[in-house]
């Protein structure tokens, strides 16, 4: 067991260069660099930089450097210091933009995991057990429709709904009063109370999805022999189904964190920017949309690696429950 | 007409699964009674129905099937007796019969038990259950059953899973579950079918021992002649859901009143002697160079192991082998599971790569060609003259290709028919291994199990070969239908002058159409000689091991429980 | 149940076009019996006609815009009127509406005019387009008689454009996108899968390595990127060619993924080895023998991977970073109802979004229907 989990922490190794590899290749891929910008945005406040204070400026910067040395110095800062380099859009280190919003990323999202998986689980296995009930094809039916419906457009059918109806906006995580203020005790439970938009509009598509593994799952389970052999033991049905298919598909389930948590990001990023969450989703955007590649690169890089990390913690969590992947 | 001594009386059982358009009626009117201390079996081929006989008495019968009309009386020692059939299938009455008062193992023990709970878990839970042990108790009686079935070092066993067991250790741990609340019936569903023959003894002495310590009753559902003649003390024979015929062993064995089992036995009995086709031969010219001449042949496959999949160590699939097949002649490969026969079988065509040694293989013109050390144009080649017949008549064709187009590949890729020329060749290929030529434009889906193997076998006779490699080809049939393919390849043999390498497991199929057997154990070939020499009186331990423990279809050998055990040198 | 024996007599015509029945047909009659599979087949069908000749559905140019027409709500359509003298007959038509102001803030609005209705004709005279792209003609499948009178069937939107024939327009970039997505992330796919399935060894551990770290990727964020480093002033066609190409960047490893499990079952199928042993060649054995086995399977993970696509492009041109306008895509269409106030006074730019549900709806019931029938002969 703590082989695997070694073997799979160095697994984490290539990984981690690789998504900072990437980031910083995105980084890299706007036409012009940050000098180029910089000066443009002088000149819209018409200051004139000439050449050679350009070059200057891109020496100050190692921007003249071949881009392996770029790259390596901004992952050793990242590493080292912490330092993800200058949003220059916000005149402002990117590490003072990004981690308040990092976090309250990990928490809408890591809240719609557990709603997911508490709505999916019982769910699924109902729809299996009872196959082509009536119930099964309510669930199946929603099941499809929560595939098909982006959550962006599900996100303003409920803010139209709300406004139309109750006349209430339901966007944003806080209160007003609460927006800036700092972090208390307040601020989180008026969290808590905004939060059950944005993840319940989240979890649908992945619930949805869910579902329908975990029925298939359930299926592929409830007619193997080992149930024959539990039942002919005398259990009683619910106590058989629970300790022995529900057990079994449980495995397949788990391993579902792996690409749930990169479609959460994914979704939470289109949601965020219609119902305006002070998440990294809107502020990658509009990096993204003025070129500000310090602050964008930063997000990307943390939000892959905050699924790699989920990828690994189900993966490990797996191995907990299967015996047959720990002695593999 | 119960007597005091029958403990399950089943009356009329009817099973039926209704599907669309329709009802199959899987036990059709069902009676025999089993009493307590003996053994009856249930005998049949596949599809008889007696598979869902077994479940019908626990109603643990999968969905949709369900337990129509009949009776079955369950007749207890403190003289209550309860019908089954009446209870609900999903209540308490019934929960608590089964496992405790009428037990059940399984064919597949590695699927019949959970892959995600420990043995002990799965033996304790059946005594906290029905007897409502505590938990340090429930261990302590695990670890006894355990010991009871002969696991070694039981202490550690019941901490272990499933998947690390070897296949006779979980059927034994299926056997300690189903005995730890002292059932007075076990029901035992082809448990050995998925094993050795040898562990299949062990198993069979395991029960025998167990039933006479305890007094069971004993249900043994078998497509196994050999196996009912070994422990039936009555026989139920059944066809499509109906019993033919039932009586005591010895009768059903010597005085068989029914078709149906003077049928079966008939078949069973034919695979008992050497084929009538063998005995009228000429026999082979004796000094004649060998066809393909096998020297050291190996094949290792890599054991890898740790982060960076370093090779730790070898499988010896195949460990020095040295063979001889002569033309026209049949050589046996026989062995157990892991015995590396399959992968001989599969390395003289070059299919696996050996690791090293000699394929010499001799061709028309008396020159020899090294199989082994072939181009790959000169392989195909060589391929022509050497075939193959598969195992799985049902993997082994291209679903998606027509049996024409199936037959027709080798001779089309080679460049030697095509157009009208193919067709024809096609047709004659279909009549001679006993096929309607005009079933070409058919899909391998429309055929049986036997007639797909006759279409491998025109496949492979397409390319007029000299030799055929036939592996396990008839171990996926019916036995009455087993005795046909043989008799089929023999007369191919004598019509097309061919030598055959036919590697099974099953001793009586070598019997009958092998001239000379190599035995195989553990990658190595344990003793080579004259078919009837070996199969009659064999040398090496291991082969007597092996022969001693395959069950004569005659209740008046038995010997199983006397036979030949051998204890590897190496081991 | 193993397969059905044959008795050796002449068989009924029955058993016999079964027998002889070819992959495909098992196929199609397994997938007939999916009741919700061949409807979204069908509905798939329709909307890929739509896509061939969105002009010939469409009532206006789909770019033109009507200052007189802002917000115009949608013109319900009606078939028969009840003439003077009480008898009902058919003349298909709709309402017209007057357009009056609100006194104080100016807010179009809009009355229907009891008195007045727009006659429409089948096959009428409209805008000129190109069939196909190719056959110039006016002929729209409906269209008023009077070709001054434009008609909403769907509403218009902020500029007074007919939200009805820009959603058939952005249907055809959509669907499109889904269908060339799909056909470059099947190429990469099928070859980098192929590869990993057939040499199996090193090559196979370095592309699974790569296929798994891609999988575990956030999507969005880096098509984000990619898009944006796109520069602005490239023409509409290049520019939608290398959102397509960022799409399938990604998404072709799932379909890689798929085709190199099929690969590694095949591989040691025991037919294959048959075929080995026939004296086929390597690439006989492929194309002949082992492709043949998994298209099947490849169509319907196509069908699958289809709708993910169209999502894709939906969400990232819902974004502003995917296709930009003129180019109408159902993603561009709803990037009118990103803003609250405009949904309020107009819920009718919900419509696209509608479309895209649709769609993607028909194509997963297609997509699962095929994924049931793709083996015909495991069951």
């Amino acid at each position: 067991m703590l082989g695997f989990i070694i073997k799979r922490l160095l697994w984490m190794v290539p990984s981690l260069f690789a998504v900072s590899f990437l980031a910083f290749v995105l980084i890299q891929l706007p036409p012009g660099d940050y000098v180029t910008t910089y000066i443009a945005t002088l000149a819209a406040s018409n200051e004139i930089v000439d050449r050679t204070a350009a070059a200057e400026l891109r020496a100050r910067f190692g921007l003249d450097q071949p881009f392996i040395v770029q790259y390596l110095k901004w992952i050793s800062g990242i590493v080292l210091r912490g330092d993800f380099g200058l949003s220059f859009e916000w005149q402002q280190p990117v590490s003072e933009l990004i981690w308040e919003r990092m976090a309250l990323t990990l928490v809408v999202t890591s809240s719609t995991l557990l709603m997911t998986w508490a709505i999916a689980f019982p769910i699924g296995v109902f729809t299996a057990v009872r196959q082509y009930s009536i119930g099964d094809y309510f669930f199946t039916f929603l099941g499809f429709l929560g595939l098909a419906i982006p959550s962006f457009l599900l996100a303003l059918v409920l803010m139209y709904v709300a406004v139309v109806l109750f006349g209430a906006d339901v966007g944003g995580l806080f209160s007003p009063e609460y927006q800036t203020a700092p972090w208390s005790w307040g601020k989180v439970l008026n969290l808590i109370e905004h939060l059950w938009v944005p993840v319940l509009i989240l979890a649908t598509n992945g619930t949805a999805s869910l579902i329908r593994i975990m029925r298939a799952n359930m299926l592929d389970e409830l007619h193997r022999p080992y149930v024959t052999t539990a039942r002919a033991k005398g259990l009683s049905e619910f106590r058989l189904l629970l300790k022995y298919p529900v057990r079994v598909a449980i495995n397949p389930f788990i391993s579902t964190i792996g690409w749930l948590l990169p479609n959460l990001i994914s979704g939470a990023l289109i949601v965020a920017v219609v119902l305006s969450l002070p998440i990294a989703g809107p502020l990658l955007l509009q990096s993204l949309m003025s070129q500000d590649m310090y602050l964008a690169g930063a997000f990307v890089l943390l939000m892959c690696t905050l699924t790699l990390v989920g990828t690994l913690l189900s993966d490990i969590l797996l191995a907990l429950v299967d015996p047959r992947i720990r002695f593999d | 007409m119960t007597d005091a001594a029958t403990i399950l009386s089943i009356r009329d059982l009817h099973t039926h699964f209704p599907v669309r358009g329709g009802i199959v009626k899987a036990v059709d009117g069902v009676s025999f009674d089993l009493a307590r201390g003996k053994t009856v079996c249930v005998v049949g081929e596949s599809g008889s129905g007696k598979s869902v006989t077994a479940r019908s008495i626990l109603q643990i019968v999968d969905p949709p099937g369900r337990v129509v009309t009949g009776s079955i009386v369950f007749n207890r020692a403190n003289g209550t007796s309860v019908d089954l059939a009446a209870l609900n299938p999903r209540g308490r009455e019934i929960r608590s019969v089964r496992g405790a008062e009428i037990a059940m193992i399984f064919q597949e023990p590695m699927s019949s038990l959970s892959p995600v709970h420990t043995i002990g878990n799965q033996i304790t839970e059946v005594l906290r259950l029905h007897l409502r042990m505590g938990k340090k108790e429930a261990t302590d009686r695990a670890v006894d059953l355990l010991r009871a079935v002969e696991i070694p070092n039981p202490e550690r066993a019941i901490e272990r899973y499933t998947f690390e067991y070897s296949g006779g250790m979980r059927q034994r741990a299926m056997i300690a579950m189903a005995l730890a609340c002292n059932p007075q019936v076990l029901i035992a569903d082809e448990p050995t079918t998925a094993l050795d023959v040898t562990t299949q003894a062990e198993i069979l002495d395991l029960m025998k021992r167990l039933q006479s310590e305890r007094g069971m009753a004993v249900m043994f559902i078998t497509h196994d002649m050999g196996v009912v003649a070994e422990i039936a003390d009555e026989v139920v024979v059944m066809y499509q859901g109906k019993v033919v015929e039932r009586g005591p062993v010895e009768q059903i064995f010597h005085a068989p009143q029914d078709p149906y089992t003077q049928m079966l036995l008939g078949n069973v009995l034919k695979l008992e002697r050497p084929s009538a086709i063998r005995a009228v031969r000429a026999p082979l010219p004796a000094e004649e160079p060998p066809l393909l001449d096998v020297r050291g042949l190996k094949m290792h496959f890599p054991i890898r192991k740790g982060f960076f999949k370093r090779i730790v160590d070898h499988v010896k699939a195949v460990d020095d082998v040295d063979i001889v097949v002569r033309a026209g002649e049949t050589l046996g490969i026989v062995g157990e599971s892991g015995s590396g026969k399959t992968t001989l079988g599969r390395c003289l065509l070059r299919v696996y790569e050996p690791t090293a040694g000699q394929i010499l293989y001799r061709r028309t013109d008396g020159s020899i060609t090294d199989v082994a050390a072939l181009e790959p144009d000169r392989l195909r080649e060589c391929r022509r003259e050497m075939r193959m017949i598969f195992q799985d008549p049902f993997a082994s064709l291209n679903p998606r290709m027509t049996v024409g187009q199936i037959i027709g590949e080798p001779l089309l890729v080679n460049g030697l028919a095509e157009g009208s020329a193919l067709h024809d060749r096609v047709a004659e290929l279909l009549k001679r291994v006993g096929l309607n030529p005009d079933w070409a434009e058919r899909y391998p889906h429309a055929f049986s199990g036997g007639q797909r193997q006759r279409i491998g076998i025109a496949r492979a006779l397409a390319l007029s070969p000299r030799l055929i490699v036939a592996d396990e080809a008839t171990s996926a049939l019916d036995v009455s239908l087993r005795a046909q393919m043989l008799d089929l390849m023999l007369q191919l043999q004598d019509e097309l002058k061919l030598a055959y390498v036919f590697v099974s497991h099953d001793i009586s199929v070598i019997r009958y159409i092998c001239d000379r057997v190599a035995v195989m154990y553990r990658g190595k070939v344990v003793e080579t000689g004259e078919a009837e020499q070996v199969c009659n009186d064999p040398v090496h331990g291991y082969t007597k091991a092996l022969l001693s423990a395959v069950p004569r279809p005659d209740p008046r050998e038995r010997r199983i429980h006397t036979r030949h055990r051998y204890v590897s040198d190496a081991a | 149940m193993t397969a059905a024996a044959l008795p050796p007599s002449a068989p009924t015509p029955a058993v016999s076009r079964f027998a002889s029945a070819s992959q495909w047909q098992l196929v199609w009659w397994s997938f007939r019996k999916h009741k919700l599979a061949m409807l979204g087949a069908i509905v798939t069908l329709m909307i890929y006609i739509v896509a061939a000749i969105p002009d010939f559905f469409a009532t206006t140019d789909p770019s033109q815009q009507n200052a007189r027409a802002v917000y115009h709500p949608p013109q319900g359509l009606h078939l028969f009127v009840t003439e003077a003298d009480g008898r009902t007959s058919f003349r298909p038509h709709v309402k017209q509406m007057q357009l009056r102001r609100d006194p104080v803030t100016l807010a179009p609005i809009y009355q229907v005019d009891p008195t007045r209705t727009i006659d429409l004709r089948f096959f009428a005279e409209g805008y000129p387009y190109h069939l196909f792209g190719l056959i110039p003609t006016r002929i729209h499948l409906i269209g008023s008689t009077d070709p001054r009178q434009q008609i909403f069937f769907l509403g218009s939107d902020r500029l007074g454009r007919d939200v009805w024939s820009r959603i058939l327009k952005g249907c055809q970039i959509s669907m499109s996108i889904g269908l060339v997505g799909v056909a470059m992330s099947l190429l990469i796919g099928i070859l980098l899968g192929s590869i990993s399935g057939y040499y199996g060894g090193r090559i196979d551990f370095v592309i699974q390595r790569v296929i798994e770290f891609i999988l575990a990727l956030p999507t969005i964020p880096i098509w984000l990127a990619l898009a944006a480093a796109l520069p602005q002033n490239w023409p509409a066609l290049l520019h939608y060619f290398m959102i397509t190409l960022i799409l399938s960047l990604i998404g072709w490893a799932q379909l890689a993924r798929v085709v190199r499990g099929r690969f590694l079952s095949l591989r040691t199928e025991d037919f294959v080895t048959a075929a080995r042993l026939d004296g086929a060649s390597e690439m006989r054995i492929i194309f002949r023998h082992m492709l043949p086995s998994f298209m099947s399977h490849i169509v319907a993970s196509v069908t699958l991977a289809i709708p993910a696509m169209i999502l894709a492009e939906t969400a990232l041109s819902f974004l502003g970073l995917g296709l930009q306008p003129p180019v109408i895509s159902w993603g561009v269409l709803l990037r009118e109802a990103q803003n609250i106030r405009s949904i309020v006074t107009a819920p009718w730019l919900f419509a696209p979004g509608a479309a895209v549900v649709v769609a993607v709806l028909a194509l997963n019931f297609l997509g699962d229907g095929l994924r049931d029938a793709a083996d015909p002969y495991n069951k």
